[in-house]
């Protein structure tokens, strides 16, 4: 009896049906996000990664969607079900724009104040082979 | 009976009872559980996005993860071996539905099929992931270790693998979980122990679980291997 609601929602042909739609969709959605990625090792321009970057952020976002709405099945959970389990995870916006915003301003700040680490971040090293050399010559 | 509920439902769930949520106690409880690890998950690649935006240099995936198995030394294949790893989660991930399904239908045959297809998969991201993390290490990549280069040819700190490894590896070890779980499920549903009681609700809570393992790798996917 505790599955009246999905039962109202679902009969046998659709709920299957369903479920290969969703898998189609996290396909394609996987498809697209890997040809980003394909596309990206190209570009340079640091403005355009970013906007690949951002892009495949929103597909990803798009992916854990149907997964935890089709396949967790919570859409089709009661609303007070739905909102128990999404509300808390809106913190999860103040978490991340707070931390990579703590991070980017400790760079910057390090960068500013600290220019002899600065320096030996800029060291191009051209193979891996003589990084092993320069570590075992300091040692 | 349905056509009642249906009505009443919405306005007096909170009326008393009768449960507000219309799940069941163990089922709520594992996605409360579901939501408390997705904060540890959240802490780790949070942690590992603070530490990427503070850093100058950090090392090119594609440069990483080049390999593939039993493809000759030097080849450079980015990102091929781990959408076959993404695609045997999200395929296990199916048959995990499909197997909760026919659950719900009371349907044994169907339900043990489709669990086993679905360990099936756990075991083969397990040996790939396996395979990937020893591959790594004979690169001489580890904890505390790191002999790739950054992205613009200068030299990386170890924490890049220090975060790979324990990610993925909690990852992993969550995807071994499963697995486990998984095989119990099997094993009860051998045992008829679902028929005797009347209902495959644990079956629908090893999926959630399940689900949950796939949900992560999507976006421990993102974070290491493709942005």
């Amino acid at each position: 009896m505790s599955n009246t609601a999905e039962a109202l929602h679902h009969d046998d042909g659709s709920a299957v049906k369903e479920i290969w739609k969703v898998t189609l969709i996290l396909s394609v959605l996987t498809i697209i996000e890997l040809i980003l990625g394909f596309w990206m090792m190209g570009v340079n321009d640091s403005g355009v990664r970013l906007a690949i970057k951002g892009s495949i952020v929103i597909l990803m976002i798009a992916k854990a969607f149907y997964i935890v709405g089709y396949f967790m099945h919570l859409k089709h959970e009661l609303k007070n079900l739905i909102m128990t389990i999404v509300v808390p995870l809106a913190l999860f916006i103040w978490f991340i724009t707070a931390f990579l915003y703590e991070g980017n301003s400790y760079k910057n700040l390090r960068n500013r104040y600290d220019p002899y680490k600065k320096a030996q971040t800029e060291i191009k090293v051209h193979k891996s082979e003589e990084v092993k050399e320069i570590k075992a010559s300091g040692e | 009976m349905s056509t009642i509920t249906a009505t009443a439902a919405p306005t007096k769930l909170w009326g008393g009872g009768k449960s507000p949520f219309n799940v069941e106690y163990g089922k709520l409880m594992m996605w409360y559980f579901l939501m408390s690890d997705a904060f540890t998950f959240g802490a780790f690649l949070i942690s590992y996005g603070t530490i990427r935006f503070s850093s100058n240099g950090w090392p090119n995936p594609n440069e990483v993860f080049k390999s593939f198995p039993f493809a000759p030394e030097g080849v450079h294949a980015p990102l091929v071996f781990v959408s076959i790893m993404t695609f045997i989660l999200i395929i296990s991930s199916v048959t995990m539905v499909l197997a909760v399904h026919a659950g719900k239908q009371m349907d044994k045959n169907a339900v043990v099929r489709n669990l086993i297809l679905t360990i099936i998969g756990g075991i083969a991201f397990l040996s790939c992931q396996a395979w990937e993390w020893n591959h790594l290490h004979s690169e001489g990549a580890w904890w505390g270790a790191n002999p790739f280069l950054n992205a613009d040819g200068t030299q990386s700190s170890t924490n890049f693998t220090n975060y790979f490894f324990t990610i993925t590896g909690f990852h992993g070890f969550h995807v071994f979980s499963g697995v486990v779980i998984n095989i119990i499920m099997l094993i009860m549903t051998l045992l008829d122990k679902f028929e005797k009681r009347g209902h495959y609700l644990m079956i629908e809570k090893a999926g959630l679980y399940w689900h949950f393992v796939d949900l992560v790798w999507v976006f421990v996917f993102t974070c290491f291997y493709l942005i």
